[in-house]
């Protein structure tokens, strides 16, 4: 019962952060910090699956939120008039022809015996392949891309619904993860950390440079929404007449009226996911995910298939991670592949999770609140702090450069903080059972 | 057809950028290595290490160039050189005794010291942007070029020119004498071989009475000279950018771990391995084809392999396949 108090009152003195925001700064800010810290906690959620759960290093978490957010973008976009016909499926044939090679090159490494023959003919399928694909795709991509370049250039979506892209950025990312998982799990805790850290880049270099696929550094722009345009809201006369009542203008009533239904359609998602992470966490399953975390050769001698586990959790939290991927790019309307930054979007969800208990579901969720609410309010809080320490001196070179630094306080912060947690209270805020 | 042109662009695009880049990576591989030998886990925060000691020494830079004081044709930031080190060393010292020793002491898991080092990464990233921002600073100076591209072409009357940067020579040179120095280092002095027994087998070497405390502060001014060196040579090179620095945390693993983790030797040679085959597969070999190749056989596209974007998933390739049919690297590495 005490746990159940002290957690309550955290998660309380979370909500009462940005209530405080509210009513100091803006209900507008306050809603965009729950937005987005519902979506961290999903992500947060997803690495403690990984991590809390099995142990499993994953610095990768950039990689698969930007799969999320590639999903939104192929899903919910109309599609590119005359794409498929231009180049779409001599793309798909070269990218199936290049996947075909690595299997047989896979293929050719296995069954053949060992000596320079196989070298050879390995070698051989992977050069010939290599140029293969290169002569089918490259047409392909330059027909794509010289479609009405300015504004698309791009193969396009298929126009469904944006709602959907959620699970489909999960699916995405899983696929993704299977394939990673493949080759990089058997590896060590650390050699699984820089493998991972080095395919986010990867996947961020593909987003960036494939333009035929999400028109790479031209970003996509107006994404289709699941709630109404502000401007409809304002056009609306019910609508005007309601949020007079409550005193409010237009303008800002929709704003809020938007946020607010972002904010339900993501609290859907985090209690279903929270729910089935806590059915998981107490079921046989994660009582054995737990016992091969704590203890694999004991796991091991107990009949349990490691390996094959490791494979499924990882590719479970990495979906979560596609998932809150695509929730944030659809609350941003938008797909910006030049933001995707590692400190950002693999180290801060990182210290959310260890900061808010590693290993336990609702630690996780707190510490995406907490960790995103600091890590939007540091900033401001920064520089008044800054302006209160230099308000004694004289104008100058240094009180400039004082001020304009105050914004880097963020990142600094997020170290002093994760590192006090790890030092005075390792099991995070809300420790593990 | 006319091999000695194709040879000369070859040098000028491939081999020299590629020299210059393998040796900023072997430095930097070789920190990573040496942490990870002696203090068993894989610093997070070597890049930005690299970047604080290198903004020590842009700092010294600027501070001398506006007493006056200059070095010649070569670079003041060589002057400066001693000072980032000693600054950077001090900053790393003095997180080893806040933050590191603790967890050493307790004997946490490597995976644990990881993430405390994921929050060293943050708080130095945080320091270099307070103090010198999130900017390009170009601080090199001095005569731009050893050889240049069109003295080369009067002098040998060759029709490709061969440019050989002043950057790149100090690059070599310096890289050249700072790994003979730790080499020597290691395997002469008592210190040195205290580090490596202490590296080998930590309790045997605790037995015959090697005091753990001064090795570890070894490996840390040890280090600290070592990504100084390796940063500042790279923004002399290229450019500083805070960022780019961070950046530069994966190809230095990916070349630690090819060679081998915890394996000097393995480092350097991984560093090199990176860089070449990252500006090779990078590299749009058209123009040395068409020198090469008989008249009129030249191809008509760049024959680029793979666009310049995609240098990191080229370290990452070469990376997973060492891994997965050499798991310890080319040298053999040690696993924890």
């Amino acid at each position: 019962m005490n746990d159940m108090v002290k957690n309550t009152g955290l998660f309380a003195l979370v909500a009462l952060l940005i209530v405080i925001t509210g009513l100091m700064q803006s209900w507008n800010t306050a809603l965009l910090i729950l937005n987005m810290g519902l979506i961290s906690a999903i992500m947060a959620l997803g690495v403690n699956l990984q991590w809390g759960f099995a142990g499993l290093f994953n610095v990768g978490i950039m990689g698969f939120v930007a799969l999320g957010g590639l999903a939104s973008v192929l899903i919910a976009m109309p599609p590119t008039e005359g794409a498929w016909s231009a180049g779409g499926y001599s793309i798909v044939l070269g990218l199936l022809m290049g996947a075909a090679t690595i299997v047989a090159a896979v293929l050719t490494y296995q069954r053949m015996p060992d000596g320079r023959a196989r070298t050879l003919a390995m070698l051989a399928i992977l050069i010939g392949g290599f140029f293969l694909y290169r002569a089918v795709y490259d047409p392909g991509v330059d027909a794509v891309e010289a479609i009405n370049p300015a504004s698309t250039g791009n193969i396009g979506g298929l126009g469904l619904p944006i709602l959907l892209s959620w699970p489909v950025g999960g699916l995405l990312a899983a696929g993704v993860a299977w394939i990673i998982g493949k080759t990089a799990l058997g590896l060590r805790s650390d050699y699984l950390a820089i493998a991972t850290l080095g395919i986010a880049e990867i996947i961020i270099a593909v987003l960036k440079n494939e333009d035929w696929l999400a028109r790479g550094v031209k970003n996509v722009i107006g994404l289709p929404r699941p709630v109404p345009l502000e401007v409809d809201l304002q056009r609306d006369p019910e609508f005007v007449e309601r949020a007079a009542g409550f005193g409010l203008d237009a303008v800002t009533a929709s704003t809020i009226y938007v946020k607010l239904e972002y904010a339900a359609l993501f609290a859907v998602v985090l209690v279903i996911l929270l729910w089935m992470a806590q059915k998981a966490l107490n079921s046989p399953w994660g009582r054995m995910m737990r016992a091969i975390r704590d203890n694999e050769v004991a796991a091991e001698a107990m009949g349990k298939d490691v390996t094959r586990r490791h494979l499924q959790i990882f590719i479970l939290g990495s979906a979560i991670c596609g998932i809150a991927g695509a929730m944030m790019t659809t609350l941003d309307g938008q797909l910006t592949p030049g933001t995707y930054q590692p400190l950002r979007f693999t180290f801060l969800v990182w210290v959310m999770v260890i900061v808010g208990g590693s290993g336990n579901n609702f630690g996780a969720v707190l510490g995406g609140f907490l960790i995103w609410f600091l890590w939007v309010q540091v900033e401001p809080i920064g520089l008044w702090l800054m302006s209160t320490l230099t308000s004694g001196m004289a104008d100058g070179g240094l009180k400039t450069h004082l001020m304009d630094s105050a914004a880097h306080m963020r990142l600094f912060t997020m170290g002093v903080i994760l590192l006090l947690v790890l030092r005075f209270s390792p099991r995070g805020l809300i420790p593990e059972k | 057809m006319d091999l000695l042109n194709a040879f000369i662009t070859l040098a000028n695009f491939v081999i020299i950028p590629a020299i210059a880049y393998g040796s900023q990576l072997a430095l930097g591989a070789l920190g990573v290595t040496l942490i990870y030998g002696i203090l068993r886990f894989s610093n997070f925060a070597h890049g930005d290490t690299m970047a604080f000691g290198t903004m020590i020494t842009i700092l010294f830079t600027w501070w001398f160039q506006h007493m006056g004081l200059s070095f010649g044709p070569l670079p003041t930031a060589l002057l400066a050189l001693p000072f980032g080190i000693a600054g950077c060393a001090l900053f790393v010292l003095l997180t080893d005794r806040a933050v590191y020793r603790f967890y050493r002491v307790q004997k946490a898991k490597p995976v644990i010291l990881v993430i405390v080092s994921m929050g060293v990464m943050f708080i130095m990233n945080g320091v270099v942007r307070f103090i010198i921002g999130p900017d390009d600073h170009a601080f090199s100076d001095g005569e731009r070029f050893i050889i240049s591209a069109r003295t080369f072409r009067e002098m040998t009357g060759l029709e490709e020119g061969l440019a050989i940067r002043t950057s790149t020579g100090i690059t070599v040179v310096t890289a050249v004498i700072v790994v003979a120095a730790l080499f020597w280092f290691l395997n002469k002095t008592r210190t040195g071989k205290s580090m490596r027994a202490y590296s080998d087998n930590e309790d045997l070497a605790l037995l015959s009475g090697i005091n753990p405390e001064k090795v570890v502060v070894v490996t840390w001014v040890i280090v600290a000279a070592l990504a100084t060196v390796a940063g500042t040579l790279y923004g002399l090179d290229k450019s500083f950018k805070a960022f780019t620095y961070f950046q530069l945390l994966l190809p230095i693993f990916a070349s630690a771990i090819v060679g081998g983790l915890g394996s000097p030797v393995g480092a350097i040679a991984g560093g090199f391995v990176i860089a070449f085959s990252e500006v090779t597969i990078t590299y749009a070999w058209k123009k040395v084809l068409v020198y090469a190749l008989p008249e009129g056989m030249g191809p008509d596209g760049l024959v680029q392999l793979l666009s310049t974007d995609y240098k990191f998933a080229v370290s990452f390739i070469i990376l997973l396949v060492v891994l997965l049919f050499r798991p310890t690297g080319l040298f053999k590495g040690k696993s924890v």
